[in-house]
């Protein structure tokens, strides 16, 4: 049976439709108040697995639990869950008071709970001047936040969300991504949150599943996601701008384990391996933009000579391409630094930030 | 300074270039009226709308004339002398058969016969259309082409096995049979139109109003209907015009004491006793045309509306 602090448990869940298969044998443990970030990108199954958890779509085979309880077979309203979807789906013709009360309405509660329920969440999402209004009357934060409105009278166990912030413009969506950490805060619910935005999950979550076709690839806090990546996918789907990745194969200089491509060797030294470093083994090395050191950054470590291809300032950043061993590498420096196309740089990566994938099977090492 | 009426002059010669500049084409490029374009386009349309009003202007006429005016074969004049008496002849006295009281029965029995088959034919439909396109059962995909293949069979074909089913049934040469009819040959195109329009609606409405916990009937009658008000006047469209229409299913499947107005209207025009009343058969087919005509006038906006919502998603 599954452990009593899980809320939702997942096992050995499949779906397939006819012939495509969109999740596979997949198994997940979500902690009692855990904040969950399914990421990945369209198609990876993330949605499909939010709606089989949520009962609105049938698995071909495996078991979800919610608060220990099997809830395979049950319907998506007695699950004790509560969705928010991208386009709101709120209903047209109903004014906010009464979408937030269809549900209760539908189960059958008493006239003055239903309307102390819709006084706390309106209370809490501050949406009471708007609950005599259309949804065609309220912008999208607006809607949106009728939406979650409409998950929080149900006074569920589990949040779903489905993509909730991506029909805002960018700035409201910035804006309710902090207010949605907040309801969090305050309400410990167990919320599972589906969307493509690594910024959002990044910010947002306990845990990060990373998924792509219909697997998890990584399960673990966004600090772990974005420093040790367990494999390239991970590496190069968190990060923007992404990891620079140079193929290469490990090597032995001086009885200390380098990296080699293009005829130039890197150091190893403060990268924390999980293998023994053979030489001779084909690798990929990955190093975020941010963890490589110019000029005026390098304390006396090993440094190499790049030439500086194009700029990017970005504002409080700049973003410089170089080109090195045959290798183009983006950088992170601050923004007021500038270089000129052309010019000279020394550059050395800190290695106790980089990541090693082997060639063939793109696993870290 | 040295140079100003240089200064001057170049400011005079920019001030010349402006207002030519100034006088130039600007804002809506004017059209002419009487281009050929124009010519060929209102000339093509007149000629058309000519050609489709002319006989409904000779039937006018005809009907608000008395028989020795008609006799006279000047179609196209205008009455010299309007009467409305083929009209009430055509209305209350004609005879068909043995009943002699006009279109009226006829028009009741059409009435009797439209409400229930388009309240009937589009409630199934609506319903149907619903559950083939938000709650996919298995083999949904396979009874919706077979229900879209009816509606490729010609009606004609099926005729004598209905009648068969009908009799056996005990329900033959009443209006409950016909209606049952009308219903069962409305299916085909309007559970296509009701099922394009809900597959047309977002599916996430749908999946909050599960998680809400309604059931089929509350989110067919709670969610679905009030959003739909589009395609049901395209369906009531369809249905009015096509059942008052009918003649076909009118006259096999009724009694001469409860036949539709179509099938009246022709036992007058096609009597073949006693004199032709060009001016009462005129009348009764206004009569009898009248009530799609209407029903086309008063909802044509909402019609045009409905069917493109309803076309956007196969």
């Amino acid at each position: 049976m599954t452990d009593l602090s899980n809320s939702v448990s997942i096992r050995d869940l499949s779906l397939s439709f006819g012939a495509v298969t969109v999740l596979q044998n997949l198994d997940l443990d979500i902690k009692d108040g855990e904040f969950l970030v399914l990421l990945g990108s369209s198609g990876c199954g993330k949605s499909t697995l939010l709606n089989c958890i949520a009962g609105l779509l049938e698995p071909t085979d495996g078991q979800i639990f919610i608060k220990d309880r099997n809830v395979t077979w049950e319907e998506p309203k007695d699950r004790g869950i509560g969705m928010v979807f991208q386009s709101y789906a709120l209903y047209p013709q109903m004014t906010v008071e009464k979408n937030l009360s269809f549900g209760l309405k539908v189960a059958g509660m008493p006239k003055d709970e239903i309307a102390k329920r819709i006084a706390r969440a309106a209370g809490i999402l501050q949406i009471e001047p708007l609950l005599q209004r259309k949804p065609a009357a309220l912008s999208g934060g607006q809607r949106q936040r009728v939406a979650i409105g409409r998950a929080l009278v149900r006074d569920v166990d589990v949040f779903l969300f489905d993509e909730p912030l991506s029909n805002l413009d960018a700035k409201l969506r910035s804006e309710l991504r902090v207010e949605i950490k907040r309801l969090h805060q305050s309400l410990k619910n167990t919320m599972i949150y589906v969307t493509h935005d690594q910024i959002e999950a990044l910010t947002l979550a306990d845990r990060i599943a990373i998924m792509k076709s219909g697997v998890i690839q990584q399960l673990d806090d966004p600090i772990t996601i974005y420093n040790r990546p367990k494999n390239k996918f991970v590496a190069g789907f968190i990060g923007s701008p992404s990891m620079n990745f140079l193929t290469g194969e490990l090597a032995e200089e001086g009885g200390r384990p380098v990296f080699k491509t293009n005829g130039t060797s890197f150091s190893l030294a403060g990268y924390e391996a999980t293998e023994p470093l053979t030489p001779g083994r084909k690798v990929v090395l990955g190093v975020r933009p941010e963890h490589i050191k110019v000029d005026g950054d390098l304390s006396g470590e090993e440094a190499h000579d790049a030439i500086v291809d194009i700029e990017e300032p970005m504002g409080a950043d700049n973003l410089i391409w170089l080109k090195l061993a045959g290798h183009t590498i983006s950088v992170r420096i601050g923004g007021a630094r500038r270089y000129k196309v052309g010019a000279k740089v020394r550059l050395g990566f800190d290695m106790t930030m980089a990541s090693l994938f082997d060639a063939g099977t793109e696993e870290r090492i | 300074m040295a140079n100003v009426s240089t200064l001057n002059a170049t400011g005079a010669a920019i001030d010349a270039v402006r207002t030519e500049i100034a006088a130039g084409p600007r804002g809506k490029k004017p059209k002419k009226v009487l281009s050929g374009r124009n010519v060929m386009i209102y000339g093509i349309l007149g000629l058309a709308a000519l050609y489709y009003l002319l006989p409904l202007y000779v039937m006018v006429v005809t009907s608000l004339k008395g028989m020795p005016e008609v006799r006279l074969g000047n179609i196209f004049s205008p009455p010299m002398e309007i009467t409305f008496e083929p009209w009430v002849k055509a209305w209350a006295e004609a005879c068909t058969g043995l009943n002699c009281d006009g279109l009226s029965r006829g028009f009741w029995n059409s009435v009797r016969i439209l409400v229930p088959s388009v309240i009937v034919s589009i409630a199934v439909a609506s319903v149907s259309g619903y559950a083939l396109a938000n709650w996919r059962f298995k083999g949904s995909e396979l009874f919706f082409s077979v229900l879209i293949i009816g509606a490729f069979i010609p009606y004609q074909v099926m005729i004598y096995p209905l009648v068969i089913i009908l009799r056996e049934i005990g329900i033959y040469g009443s209006l409950t049979g016909l209606v049952i009819v009308h219903t069962i040959f409305g299916m085909p195109i309007l559970t296509l139109l009701f099922r394009n329009y809900f597959a047309g609606l977002p599916e996430e409405l749908f999946k909050a109003a599960r998680i809400d916990g309604a059931g089929f009937w509350q989110i067919y009658g709670r969610i679905m209907l009030p959003m739909s008000l589009p395609i049901f006047v395209v369906a009531i469209i369809i249905q009015v015009t096509g059942i008052w229409n009918d003649f076909l299913f009118g006259v096999v499947f009724t009694r001469p004491d409860t036949y539709p107005m179509t099938v009246q209207l022709n036992n007058i025009v096609n009597s073949v006793q006693g004199v032709k009343e060009y001016n009462v058969n005129m009348a009764a087919t206004l009569l009898t045309g009248a009530v799609p005509l209407i029903v086309y006038f008063v909802s044509g906006r909402l019609f045009v509306r409905g069917i493109a919502a309803g076309a956007v998603k196969g």
